[in-house]
This record gives C-alpha cells, structure tokens and sequence, in this order.
C-alpha cells in the first residue's frame, strides 16, 4: 500500500471522482493549472481539461453561488475555498441558499452534489487570518454537513464519500497536517461513512472527542496519561454535523469522564453542544464535570499561537483534574 | 486581459462617454414606432403571452384583495411589470430555466402553472409542492423549469451563472435566464455573477428589473450611474436597454439575447426600464415615499394596454373578448382559492423531511418529543394536531400573519 500525505490523498480522492463521474468539477482560486495554492488540485487540469477543472476570479460569494446553481443543475461541484478564514463572504450561499435549497422547494430541487473543500486551522504562523476553525459557524444550520478528516487515509474515504452523499457537505481539512500527516492509503476507491464517529483507542477512565488535527494533538496527551496509569478513550468524531451522539454517550457512560478538545475559541464553540447533549442523556453516569480545553476567546493570534493553542500539556491537566475531582 | 495606449497627461474618464439607448417598437397606443419592425410572432403566441399578462393582473389584484381580507398572510404583485416578465419568457425555449426573484409569477403563468399550483402554495396546504415551508409567492415547479423562489435578494444571480454553466458542458443547447430588480443589482452577488459569466463565457441571461423602487428607496439612491446597464462594459458583456413595457421590444431584445447565450456562449445583460405600480408588497404603503401623480403617469404606460391595443388593430383580439376573459379568470381563482383554503395543511412529518435527503436519528428524536408535546396541547397546535388525530377539525388560521 503506498504512503501518501493529506495532500496526496485529497488529490487522488479528487481524481478518483473526476474519473469515475463526468459531473464532477473542481474550481476555485488558483485550483486550476497552478492545482491549488497548497497543491490539492494538482494536475486535475491537465487530466481533464480545462472545463472541469478551472480558477474562478476571486469571489467567494461568487464560487458558492455558482457551485449552488451548478449542483441544482445536477453537476457534482467541488468548489475550494483557499482558506476557511475566507469563507465569510460566501456564508449567505451556504447558510441561506446550500442548507435550505432541499427544504425550501419540498425536494423539488436540491444541490446534494455540493462539496465545499477548506482548509482550516492553526499552527502553521498564521495569524488571524490563516488559522480559524469556523466549524462551530455551520454546524448551527440544518441542512449542511460538516466532516473533518484526521489522516490521510481518512481524508481519502471521507471526501470520496462527502462527493458522493446525498447532501452538501463542508470539507474542512485541516492544513497543518496537510504535508506532516502521512500514512498508508489504499490506491482504489474507498468510503468512510458520514455521520458516524470513530473509537481510535480503546479506555476505561475518561473519554477524549476531537476532530481533525488535534487528533493528534490528543494522542500526544494520552501517552503522557497513560505513562501515569490513566486509561484514555478516545473520539475522532469525524462529522461535526450531524455528530454521532450514540457514540459518544456510549463511551462517557462507560467511563464517566468526558473532555472534548478544539482549536476554536471556548464559548460557543462545538465542545459546548456535545458537553449539552451528554449531560442530559449521561447526567448520573458523570464522575466529574465535562472538561473543555480550546482555543481562547479571542482573535486567533501570531506570535502567542503556542501559548493560545489546545495543546497536549493542556489536556494531559485536563485529564488528570477530571480524575482528580 | 488589458489593452491600453498610453496618455501623459492626467485625464480622467467618468463614464459620461458611454450612453445606453432604450429599446422602443411599441407605442402606448398600441401603433409601431416608425421604422420599427414587430418581432415574429403568431396570433397564438401572441395571444398566449397577452393571456397570460392578464391572468397575472387577475391573480395579483384578486389575492391581494383576499390579503386585505384577512385570507392570506402575505402577498406581491407582478403589476406593471408583465410585459417585461412574460415577454422574456415567451422568447425562451420552454425547457430553459428560469431563476425568478420573486416579483415574476408571469413567468410561471406563461408556462402553464394552474391557478390550483398558484393557490396551493399561496396557502402553503398539503398540495403545495414547497410543503408549506415558504412565505406565499415562493413558488417554485421543477416541471416548467421554474427554481423555487428565495427570499435574499441576488442569491439566485450567481446560481443561475452556475447552472447555465452546467448548461454548457450538458451541451444540450438550453439557457437560464435569472431575474432581479434595480435593488438587488446592488448586492455583491451580482457582481459577482456577471464577472464569472464573463470569463467562463456561460450561456445566462441577467434580467434586470429596473422598476424604480427597492421597497422605498428610488433609484436615484441606488447608483449614481445611468441604470444597471453600463455596468456590463466593466464585464466586458453584450448588453441591451429595452422599454419593459413595450412587449414587442421585451420579446425581440431577449430573443436575441438568447440566440448570443445559447447559441454562442455569451452572457447578455438586458435593462428593462419599468414600474412596479403596486406597492412592494402587501406590508408596505407606497403612499409614504411617492405621489399619486408619478404613479398615475406609469399607469397611462400599462403594458397590458398597450398590448391590447396592438393585438386589437390587428383583430386578433376584441372588447368581447377582454370582457368575457377577465370575468372568467376572475370565477376561476376565486374557485381555485376557496379550493386550496379548504385543504389540510401539510402533516406533522414534513417538518423534518428534506432537511437531508434522509431524517438524521437526532431530528427523528426532536420530533417524537414534539409529537408527545402536541397530544398533550392538541387545542394550541392545531395544524399539528390534525396530522396526528385526523379527527380534530382544523381551525381558522386567519391570526397566521406576517411579512416583509
């Protein structure tokens, strides 16, 4: 099986799609023959051709629109947006228009083909504007689903199967990763399912729920728990929206313990409504309170990134205060 | 891509350089301009398109009467401006799609959606293809090619470039046509969809509306410019001004602009100089923003008149006729709108379909909480109720009100 990182695995996914499917079209800033800013749409171009795979000018409202008409046309959209920091502009398309295209004409018309791509997250230097995780933002509207891969191999499956859903999706990658995650990934067609969370490690004291890149960030915190005889459970919840409630409930009622983990800011954020739905289906099964260890509530900053940052030293406390209560 | 000389001295271009012209054929009473040459058009096709400009009057002046009366939440009316609407469409194939904004029920008229699909969604009952989930005139029919309408202004602008996009590769040789008012020109998307319909070169149609009023404010507080038009230059698209009351000149400005969009690729902006002689909506009072006089002057400009007047020199059309059309067309959506009042409201169910294309376990949850709530309530939610005991009898609704 070859290695490839998140890149390599979302461009194979995409030309996998485009292969298979006439419908399926990439676009957005710089997505054509250059492939992408960060190289995702690499030679999809020159594959296949110039009408499937293009720039589009530089309008965010502008991309979503047209991916909205296109999709209701019955096209298979994959637009880019370069930077989830810049999906603002569109966010009317997406909220009024992508989510409630279905509802609003009785299914008389829907744009099910839709798949809004964006990489999201920090880490990387950049500041304000190159590091959000506007999750949180989408996940408020019915209608739209919102999945966030942790690995290549799960980027490959997941996007191949958000492609391919019945709903909109928005594709959050997390860009971090983007060349420091690599891993095994089968060369064919693959899915992974929308909707459902995965147990990545199996525990016993408390449960851990993240998604997309602070995985990672997680799994460095539980080596450091584990060292300490705490045995962790952990959640790639994978889809934000709709979030697979059963799983993790399962989990907390059998360890009592939940901290759930984010790179955006605290309140409001997505930890807010898991910690909700858990303490009222698992409100006698809790040893201590739902721990939420997140990005601060500010502006997401530059040189301070580590200090602001989720980090696994923050959780490995979080942890042992939720055992310790 | 740029092309430029070079100048050296500062001299200053404000656009003053460019005059748009306003496509005329028709005069007020009903005679040709002269030098001017009526499109192609048979007795049918003509009578078809006068039709159904009456059948929108009709619908629009009945229904807003039964808003006054406390029928209907919320109503808009297409008034003044159906030559303009039916006019473009009649020009177009009728498998092209249409991408309304919601003032252009004529569209709808002309391709044959019934008084009963009209009701249906006014009432939003069981038989409203929207389920009734959208505020009245939000009609939308997948058969006539009609996008289902919504609310945010210019949304559908950018949707339509991308759906005549997916027009183009289908190869199949349709177009979209979208509409939208002076107001609307205003909101990024619109700028945004031309731009992209520029460089990709996709086969849609921009139908501005230019009816004078967005709500209240005129367009003189609009743009500083002359009207929507000169704006396609900066686009680098073939556009034309056309008089939206004049039939004839609708009709042959957006045949042509089919012919460049479907046949060549070329997006086309088309200026249609109108007047909403009715009131934005069924909330709002034009009486606090414009004079009696002004309006009085449009309404001597009645496309509807002017049409008539021209088919009648042709004797394809009578008095007789006007007559005994306008009273049949009044019985008929007085019939259809007592039908559709009738009818059930949608069941409980529909408030959780089509959300996803299939009710998530969590929304399933919601719902059976609320059904629990609503057998313990029945008396407060009675539409609700209904679907759940049919036994329950519905209950004047008529306190359902509210708007924009």
């Amino acid at each position: 099986m070859p290695t490839m990182n998140m890149l390599q695995a979302i461009n194979n996914a995409l030309d996998i799609a485009m292969a298979e499917d006439d419908k399926v079209l990439c676009f957005g800033e710089d997505v054509g023959g250059f492939g992408g800013v960060f190289r995702a749409t690499s030679h999809l171009q020159e594959k296949y051709g110039r009408s499937r795979c293009f720039n589009t000018p530089l309008v965010e409202q502008g991309i979503i629109g047209f991916a909205n008409g296109l999709a209701a046309q019955g096209s298979v959209p994959v637009a880019e947006i370069q930077f989830a920091d810049y999906i603002y502009p569109a966010f009317d398309q997406i909220v009024n228009e992508t989510a409630k295209f279905r509802y609003r004409s009785g299914d008389l018309f829907n744009v099910g083909g839709l798949t809004i791509r964006a990489p999201y997250g920090g880490g990387i230097a950049g500041g304000h504007y190159h590091s959000q995780s506007p999750e949180a933002y989408f996940a408020h509207t019915p209608g739209l689903k919102v999945v966030v891969p942790r690995d290549p191999y799960q980027a490959k499956g997941l996007l191949l199967a958000s492609i391919r859903d019945a709903d909109p999706v928005i594709f959050f990658e997390p860009k971090r990763l983007y060349r420091a995650s690599t891993g095994e990934v089968p060369e064919e067609d693959y899915q992974l399912p929308i909707g459902e969370a995965e147990v990545t490690r199996e525990g016993a004291d408390v449960t851990l729920v993240g998604w997309g890149a602070q995985m990672e960030v997680i799994e460095r915190a539980v080596e450091l728990a584990e060292k300490e005889g705490i045995s962790c459970e952990v959640i790639d919840l994978r889809t934000i929206l709709p979030w697979d409630e059963d799983s993790v409930v399962e989990s907390v009622l059998k360890t009592g313990r939940l901290l759930i983990t984010h790179e955006a800011p605290l309140t409001g954020g997505f930890a807010a409504e898991i910690a909700a739905t858990v303490q009222e289906r698992c409100f006698l099964y809790l040893e201590s309170p739902i721990a939420r260890v997140t990005g601060l509530d500010t502006p997401f900053p530059l040189t301070l990134e580590k200090e602001y940052l989720p980090d696994h030293l923050k959780i490995f406390e979080a942890i042992k205060a939720s055992l310790a209560f | 891509m740029t092309t430029t000389t070079d100048i050296h001295s500062p001299d200053f271009l404000a656009g003053d350089e460019f005059s748009i012209p306003t496509f005329r054929l028709l005069q007020q009473d009903g005679t040709l301009f002269d030098g001017a040459v009526a499109p192609e058009l048979s007795r049918e096709e003509a009578r078809h398109i006068y039709h159904a400009m009456v059948a929108t009057r009709v619908l629009d002046e009945r229904m807003m009467a039964a808003q006054r009366q406390g029928r209907l939440s919320f109503y808009m009316q297409c008034t003044g401006e159906e030559a303009a609407v039916v006019g473009a469409t009649a020009a177009l194939d009728d498998a092209d799609m249409i991408m309304a904004q919601y003032r252009e029920q004529g569209a709808l008229m002309y391709r044959g959606f019934s008084f009963d699909e009209f009701m249906n969604q006014l009432f939003g009952n069981e038989l409203d293809y929207g389920k009734g989930r959208q505020m009245p005139i939000h009609y939308g029919s997948r058969k006539l090619h009609y996008m289902t309408i919504s609310s945010p202004l210019a949304t559908q602008i950018p949707q339509a470039t991308g759906f005549a996009y997916g027009q183009k590769l289908a190869g199949e040789g349709q177009c979209t046509i979208v509409f939208f008012g002076e107001g609307a020109a205003s909101e990024g998307d619109f700028h945004a969809a031309l731009n992209m319909a520029a460089v990709h070169q996709v086969p849609v149609i921009f139908f501005c509306r230019n009816n004078g009023y967005a709500i209240s404010t005129p367009s003189i507080e609009q743009f500083a410019a002359d009207g929507v038009a000169p704006r396609a230059f900066g686009y680098r698209m073939h556009v034309i001004r056309v008089d939206g009351n004049d039939i004839l000149a609708v009709y042959d400005a957006t045949r042509a602009a089919r012919r460049l969009a479907a046949e060549h690729n070329q997006p086309v902006l088309i200026e249609a100089m109108t007047y909403r002689l009715a009131a934005h909506s069924s909330s709002d009072d034009p009486s606090g923003y414009r004079s009696k006089k002004e309006e009085e002057a449009w309404r001597e400009k009645d496309p509807l008149l002017r049409m008539r007047r021209w088919l009648n020199d042709k004797g394809w059309w009578s008095d007789e006729e006007e007559t005994e059309c306008q009273e049949r067309l009044r019985r008929e959506v007085l019939e259809t709108m007592k039908r559709a009042q009738k009818r059930p409201p949608p069941p409980l169910d529909s408030l959780v379909t089509d959300v996803y294309a299939d009710v998530t376990p969590a929304l399933q949850r919601q719902l059976d909480t609320l059904k629990t709530h609503i057998r313990r309530y029945p008396d407060a939610y009675p539409k609700g109720a209904m679907s759940l005991d049919p036994d329950v009898s519905p209950r004047d609704d008529a306190d359902d009100k509210g708007g924009a």
